[in-house]
């Protein structure tokens, strides 16, 4: 381009024009192809952040629905535990954990972020366990099961599709809320998002991002519902 | 060191609640926006909702719009819509919160018009009810507990994410957040943000007991659920 031949000053045109006119579009290709490194880089930071959070939150929620389904009594408290963790604002969690874990880590996100998946993960594998048939544990237990032995071949396979909506669930909004892990620059897409919005309103860089983020969002909410189908072959004919 | 008590001390010292920008003017600010976002969100969510649960159809379309709405994130939303239009201030930021606080509200209503057994339906058409009639006397008051479900998840979901407009300094409770981190951590900025923290999900807490407590009471006894949330329960806040 012949402006770098202008003048030093215009060497690094780090600040978009803050007007509504062409030099500041909601969408250029050009920045898509000059800061694809960035973007990729930010993309699968995001991506693996989100991984990591399904992942651990599923260890941790699925021993814990399956004692809430063992013990009863304990049923209560675990959903309501998790319900006050899911009612503290993400941002209110992340400053409450950002200062005793440190802000130079992904870890104090990625805490809050298990926080939240946790509940969405307990609910559906707690409804998708409670509604296995009665007759179906009758037969198991007939047949020779023990309670480990029923756990592993009927119940759990049977509370699959819970288990896979949960999953899910807390993949799509964990897409979305790793933005908010912003406040301390480990977020991903929303730290493209929030530094074009404080960079002179850099509209290309937002709405790239954003619309990274809620692609990210339905190709993996996709490839989830793919592998729920092909782990569920004899639920195949009943889901619409 | 320990930012914990730091955050107490700071809570403690009632300059800071008082202040010009303090605790009580971003609280203030912080409930004014979550109201006019949740009236928003009621105002389009609910007609739509009874519209479509009254008619029976587009269940499909209802849950697309609450998935479609779970895969945005707030801070896009909260930084895209500054730059259209709508100017910057207070405008973009209650649009923002009640595009989020719309799908419980709208598939709530949906639900609660569509939990109405068949058969009161029926009784109520042989009695010669008109369709608004039907409406207004038979299915509305039978939807209240949903409705209200609804509101209680909208309103608290919109209190919690209100306090991420602080990252595009649209006020709020998160201000105080985003301020501590401005002062820095080790320059007794960690105390602050503490101090934010316990206040936004204090006020988020406070919220949800009351609100639950407001859906108990205009809910009919024969008509209190046990599990009065579970439609509401996927949709995550901020």
């Amino acid at each position: 381009m012949p402006f770098l031949s202008w003048g030093p000053a215009l060497l690094t045109p780090v600040a978009a024009p803050a007007d509504d006119g062409p030099g500041n579009p909601w969408f250029s290709w050009r920045y898509v192809q000059e800061n694809a490194e960035a973007l990729g880089a930010a993309l699968s930071f995001h991506a693996g952040l989100t991984a990591q959070t399904v992942l651990i939150a599923l260890v941790v929620a699925l021993p814990l629905a399956v004692v809430a389904y063992w013990i009863r009594p304990l049923t209560a408290p675990i959903l309501a535990l998790s319900g006050v963790l899911y009612t503290i604002p993400s941002l209110a969690l992340l400053a409450l954990l950002a200062p005793l874990v440190g802000t130079t880590s992904t870890t104090s996100v990625l805490i809050a972020l298990v926080m939240y998946a946790l509940l969405v993960l307990v609910r559906n594998a707690l409804a998708g366990l409670t509604q296995v048939p009665a007759e179906v544990l009758e037969a198991a237990a007939g047949m020779g099961y023990g309670r480990l032995g029923r756990l592993w071949r009927v119940e759990l396979p049977l509370a699959l599709p819970g288990i896979l909506t949960g999953v899910r669930l807390a993949t799509v909004s964990t897409v979305a809320l790793v933005t908010v892990g912003s406040l301390i620059g480990q977020g991903g897409l929303g730290d493209l998002i929030l530094s074009g919005f404080r960079n002179n309103f850099f509209k290309a860089q937002i709405m790239t991002a954003a619309l990274l983020c809620v692609g990210l969002a339905l190709v993996l909410d996709l490839l989830l519902a793919g592998l729920g189908r092909l782990l569920t072959p004899w639920a195949r004919g009943r889901v619409a | 060191m320990n930012y914990f008590q730091e955050g107490i001390v700071w809570l403690n010292d009632p300059l800071n609640w008082t202040n010009p920008g303090g605790l009580l003017d971003r609280l203030v600010e912080h409930l004014v926006i979550s109201f006019w976002a949740v009236l928003l969100g009621c105002l389009i969510g609910w007609p739509i909702g009874i519209w479509l649960g009254h008619r029976g159809r587009g269940g499909g379309a209802v849950v697309t719009v609450a998935n479609l709405t779970l895969a945005i994130p707030t801070l896009a939303l909260l930084t895209i819509l500054p730059l259209t239009p709508l100017g910057f201030g207070k405008p973009p930021v209650v649009v923002a919160l009640a595009v989020f606080a719309v799908p419980p509200l709208l598939a709530n209503a949906y639900t609660g018009l569509r939990a109405v057994d068949p058969e009161t339906r029926d009784a109520a058409r042989g009695m010669g009810l008109s369709g608004g009639q039907l409406l207004r006397q038979v299915e509305l008051p039978l939807a209240v507990p949903y409705l209200a479900a609804g509101l209680r998840t909208a309103a608290v979901q919109v209190v919690a994410t209100a306090a991420l407009a602080a990252f595009v300094n649209g006020g709020g409770l998160g201000q105080i957040i985003s301020a501590g981190f401005g002062i820095g951590m080790s320059n007794g900025g960690g105390g602050q943000i503490v101090a934010g923290g316990i206040a936004v999900a204090l006020l988020a807490l406070l919220v949800e007991g009351i609100l639950a407590l407001v859906q108990r009471l205009v809910t009919p006894p024969a008509l209190r659920p046990r599990r009065s949330r579970t439609a509401s329960a996927a949709i995550p806040a901020g």
